[in-house]
């Protein structure tokens, strides 16, 4: 059998503590089904009766069974709920890979304009210009900044825009009656969802083994290319933080063997403004907008996906797209010789365009770059303060925005990465990413963002430090017992996934 | 910069913590030729008022609903979205909270989904519904790829009323494939699928109102599917039908998708959007995305996590059921609120006001000279044939105030069968002054 | 009656012409809880090495192979319910599924009792 080296599940701790949660001010919310019932409503509606309906015979006779509740008592529960979460603006959420940074007010305002909100995907093109303007300076700056030939905006999330890339560079080696080039080539470093988006589109998926200081060797690139390879998947910065510094060569080996360069942008927050990745020879890179450029991750969603072009695969971008008729803007929603089509219903994540174009009218071409350029030092000086109490798994040179460390100054103290990680909560920080990437053993991978002030990032190394003092005197219980003042103590994960409970159920 | 907490002196101690003599010390792996070696010819940082006065000159070159008489549908619905929606989607512990990974800190959003997707489970009568997903075209290819891992069988069947966009989506997720057999546009409501399923084919796709607004027979199409061991997946684009129409579920359909933009959710322009999708019980471990489960912290409480996630890509990587990494999240959360707000009471008396009010639209639109109305049957949508083709009236239309809805050729275009079709939409915002006001328009155009 | 192992951490209990697979001991500690297994179905062919079956944890999902070549004749339904009997006892209840070897000499290949202990040390 296969072994993986994710994190071991989560023990149900058997610590004597009293648990704080159920305070005053942290109450506990039963159920909206516990609250309501089917009679109450907080809307109010015109009961009308149809005397000539035209339902066809296919009225529902079924019971919906769901439960309202009046203004008050909804706006009670969704608050009390709320107050349940951790979020950026109550603390700093230090997940590598993620890029929580601040979440501007201005852009939730701007997406809320009538003339954004309230317009429809279908309606006349003639009725939408300001829209399609949008959009276009949007990609402007996209291209711009990653000084590439085209951008396809639509993909609803990184991961939709990483199989649009994808797809993209099938059609390209398609219509070049490449084929029969049916492997793509991944780091062992790699997001899941690379290898996932590879296998999806029928590619068999060749990893890259990572070299010991963590980035991929140019020679295990070249010894693994063919001309059965399609693509590399490289992320860039990669995920262990690092950036890779033989990523032109490898490009140009790629390119030499007729594959196409795929890079994972997620890692873009880091070199905005600073790195083009069309100098380092990429031919497409997913942008997430909920990443770089602040969008809200809303609790796991909605993201926004755009994919940049390089020349070679402009022409295999999907519809639709914005282009310059000589009435105005023109919606190009059928390509009659589209390689690829459509990838979602519309015209993808405008209410996301708005927020992002409006943080980089914010920021402006030097205020992005700036903001990278925080966002690396924030990383480094965290990698800085805490080197002495926690181990560095690849030496001794810069990271780029995030700090990764192993748990190897764990080792003997019976406490894990997973462990450490739920102390933090306790000590009023969301955990970093544990685990991943899976290259490193017991990864703890921390990113602070540009967003973080001086005295925030001392608090945190404070406490880290802190916390691995403890953890080597050997009190192994706060760790193992942790977290003991959230909301919830640890969640029986193993009973929850044997017998799974998906929804509520009248009993 | 006001989003940029340090000053330069902060900035210069903590380089000198690292030991680094510059910020480009910390970009040394960058190759020399690439680091900061171009021009962005970029606009400068912006205050937030000129940020505030570019946007909203853009917003203003825009038409928004609520300017004028609006009929347009086709997948997004314009409706009624009360106040405490936005305004509770707005508060930082939900807006600016990631994925619930680290459950002790995250059981507001975790409850959440737990509610949605009971709420999704009971409206489309399914034993199960997922966290979300991108939207409904997206779920809809993701539907029909977990029908070829359940049955084993490849062929799929698309119903000529399925929203064209929808057929083009999963076109693209399926490209090249000779079993995926694509039926032609069906804008009278002729049903033809229950002739092409045979022995080889893992499920066919109905909508229901279709595209051109017409209610199909689930029950028909779930008995036919099933006599041949296929699956039956039902697409419903506009959501507040269900109110009034039978769930999906109760008439033998194995996966439901849906899009559940009309609830909670603006128009937005097409995004983002909110995939609901539902299914039975014994299909969950192939279904994409994520799921919130029930289950005990080590006090013993109540609390959610999220689970099953075995089949997804940060574990499967390559193996995983989909690619999916996101849900809709906050999507989500305004369509579980707006649907707390409404109740069954007031669920079913939205669905009814809808229909109502396409039941005036339909009866006003008979009595222009040059319309014909298609439908015998619809819930808030339905199809006219007029004397002249639909993309230009439209137009015209529009240049009085009047967005009149989608002219099917906009979706079509290879098709001129469809070219005199249009397809509206009335909702509870649809007032009884703004059928008039276009059923006068559209006699004069049409005269 | 033998045991042999494979250097994945399965197990095969030889009883005459039938093999007996599962997970070892080892294995299933470093695994953790058990949430879930795929089962093959009865009279799928497997070869030497192809996947049979699938253990999942919360955390992880991992693939079973099969040590040897054959036919599956049966599997052990009672996972499907309770699949901590892996935990409990992956050598007793906790057997995932049968197979018809084809081929003896393959076993010869496998590792013996000392061979798996001193991997696993």
């Amino acid at each position: 059998m296969s072994m993986n080296n994710q994190g071991r599940p989560t023990g149900v701790g058997t610590s004597g503590f009293a648990s704080t949660s159920g305070s005053a001010l942290l109450p506990n919310e039963p159920l909206l089904f516990e609250i309501g019932d089917t009679e109450h409503s907080g809307v109010d509606l015109p009961d009308v009766t149809i005397s000539n309906d035209r339902l066809g015979g296919f009225e529902r006779k079924s019971k919906l069974d769901l439960a309202g509740l009046t203004e008050p008592e909804a706006m009670r529960h969704y608050v009390r709920l709320s107050r349940l979460n951790h979020s950026i603006d109550s603390g700093m959420y230090p997940l590598g890979s993620c890029t929580m940074k601040h979440n501007p007010r201005l852009n939730e305002k701007m997406a809320r304009l009538s003339g954004f909100s309230d317009i429809h995907p279908l309606q006349p093109v003639s009725t939408v210009q300001g829209a399609l303007t949008l959009m276009n300076e949007l990609s402007h700056w996209l291209m711009t900044l990653t000084n590439t030939a085209a951008v396809a905006l639509t993909p609803k999330a990184g991961a939709h825009g990483e199989l649009l890339g994808m797809m993209a560079i099938k059609a390209a080696q398609d219509a070049a009656g490449q084929s029969h080039r049916t492997i793509v080539l991944v780091p062992e470093s790699a997001h899941g969802t690379n290898p996932a988006t590879a296998a999806f589109l029928g590619y068999s998926v060749k990893p890259i083994p990572a070299r010991a200081d963590g980035t991929v060797d140019v020679q295990a690139v070249k010894d693994a290319l063919s001309t059965d390879v399609a693509a590399i998947m490289l992320t860039n910065p990669n995920t262990c933080g690092l950036f890779e510094p033989q990523v032109i060569e490898i490009a140009e080996a790629v390119h030499q063997a007729g594959a196409f360069f795929y890079c994972d942008g997620a890692n873009f927050n880091a070199i905005m403004g600073v790195v083009r990745p069309g100098d380092l020879g990429i031919d497409a890179m997913h942008i997430n907008l909920h990443k770089t450029f602040s969008t809200p991750h809303g609790g796991g969603g909605p993201g926004a996906g755009p994919v940049v072009l390089s020349e070679a695969l402009a022409p295999f971008a999907p519809v639709p797209f914005v282009r310059k008729g000589a009435g105005g803007l023109e919606l190009v929603e059928h390509a009659k010789d589209s390689a690829l089509g459509r990838i979602t219903a519309f015209q993808g994540q405008m209410g996301m365009y708005v927020r992002a174009l409006t943080y980089m009218l914010s920021h402006g071409g030097d205020g992005l770059a700036q903001a990278a350029q925080d966002a690396v030092l924030n990383a480094n000086y965290i990698k800085a303060r805490l080197a002495h109490a926690f181990s560095v798994p690849f030496g001794d040179y810069p990271t780029m925005h995030e700090a990764l460390f192993d748990d190897t100054f764990l080792a003997g103290t019976g406490v894990t990465t997973l462990d450490f990680a739920k102390a933090l909560i306790d000590e009023g920080f969301h955990p970093m990413t544990m685990y991943f990437p899976l290259v490193v053993h017991g990864a703890m991978l921390i990113e602070p963002t540009e967003s973080e002030s001086k005295q925030t990032l001392d608090r945190f190394c404070d406490v880290m430090e802190e916390l691995a003092a403890d953890a080597k005197a050997g009190n192994k219980e706060r760790f193992t017992s942790a977290p003991l003042k959230a909301p919830r103590r640890r969640l029986d994960e193993t009973r929850a996934a044997r017998s799974p409970i998906l929804k509520w159920e009248r009993t | 910069m006001r989003y940029l907490p340090h000053s330069d002196a902060e900035r210069a101690e903590m380089l000198g913590v690292i030991g680094a003599a510059n910020i480009d010390a910390l970009f040394s792996a960058v190759p020399k030729s690439a680091l900061k070696s171009f021009d962005l010819g970029l606009p400068a940082h912006s205050p937030e008022f000129l940020v505030e006065a570019h946007m909203r000159a853009l917003a203003a070159k825009n038409r928004a609903g609520a300017d004028g008489p609006f009929f347009v549908g086709a997948g997004a619905y314009r409706h009624h979205v009360p106040a405490t929606v936005d305004h509770l989607i707005q508060r930082s512990e939900w807006l600016t909270a990631y994925t619930p990974y680290q459950p002790e800190i995250s059981q507001g959003t975790l409850q959440m989904l737990f509610e949605f997707q009971t709420q999704v489970a009971k409206l489309t009568g399914m034993d199960v519904a997922n966290a979300s997903l991108y939207d409904g075209s997206t779920g809809t290819a993701e539907a029909v790829l977990m029908a070829r891992r359940l049955t084993r069988r490849n062929k799929i069947v698309l119903s000529g009323g399925l929203h064209p966009h929808y057929r083009d989506v999963v076109r693209a997720y399926l490209k090249d494939d000779a079993d995926l057999e694509i039926l032609s546009a069906s804008p009278e409501g002729q049903g033809d699928i229950l002739d092409h399923i045979d022995e080889n084919t893992a499920a066919i796709v109905v909508q229901t109102p279709d595209f051109y607004g017409h209610l199909r027979n689930v029950k028909t199409a779930a008995d036919a599917a099933h006599a041949k061991g296929a699956l039956l997946i039902v697409v419903i684009t506009e959501v507040v039908s269900l109110g009034v129409l039978e769930a999906p579920g109760a008439l033998g359909a194995d996966i439901v998708v849906a899009e559940g933009q009309s609830i909670g959710n603006a128009l937005n322009f097409g995004g983002p959007y909110l995939g609901l999708m539902a299914t039975r019980k014994e299909f969950i471990r192939q279904m994409p995305g994520r799921l919130c489960g029930e289950t005990v912290d080590a006090d013993g409480q109540r609390g959610f996590v999220l689970t099953l996630s075995t089949r997804e890509q940060h574990i499967r990587r390559e193996k995983a059921t989909s690619n999916i990494c996101t849900n809709s999240g906050l999507c989500a959360l305004a369509f579980s609120i707006h649907m707390a707000l409404l109740g069954e009471a007031g669920f079913t008396r939205l669905a009814r006001l809808n229909h109502a009010q396409a039941c005036k639209l339909a009866d006003a639109l008979a009595g222009v000279p040059g319309v014909e109305v298609l439908n015998k049957s619809f819930f808030n949508e339905l199809t006219i044939r007029t004397a002249q083709p639909a993309a230009q009236l439209i137009e015209r239309l529009a240049e009085r105030g009047i967005l009149a809805g989608v002219p099917v050729s906009r979706l079509e275009p290879t098709n001129p069968d469809v070219a005199n079709l249009l397809v509206l939409a009335a909702t509870e915002l649809t007032t009884d002054s703004d059928i008039s006001e276009l059923c006068v328009a559209l006699a004069e155009e049409l005269a | 009656m033998t045991t042999k192992f494979t250097p994945d951490h399965e197990y095969i209990r030889v009883e005459g012409a039938t093999g007996v697979v599962g997970i070892t001991n080892y294995a299933q500690e470093a695994l953790g809880d058990i949430v879930f297994v795929e089962l093959p179905s009865v009279g799928k062919v497997l070869k030497k090495g192809d996947e049979a079956a699938v253990v999942e944890s919360v955390k992880a999902a991992s693939e079973i192979y099969a040590p040897v070549s054959g036919t599956v004749t049966e599997i052990n339904e009672a996972l499907s319910g309770e699949p901590g009997l892996v935990n409990q006892d992956p050598t007793a209840g906790g057997w995932i599924y049968k197979i018809a070897i084809a081929d003896a000499g393959e076993l010869d290949g496998l590792l013996d009792d000392a061979g798996y202990a001193d991997l696993t040390k």
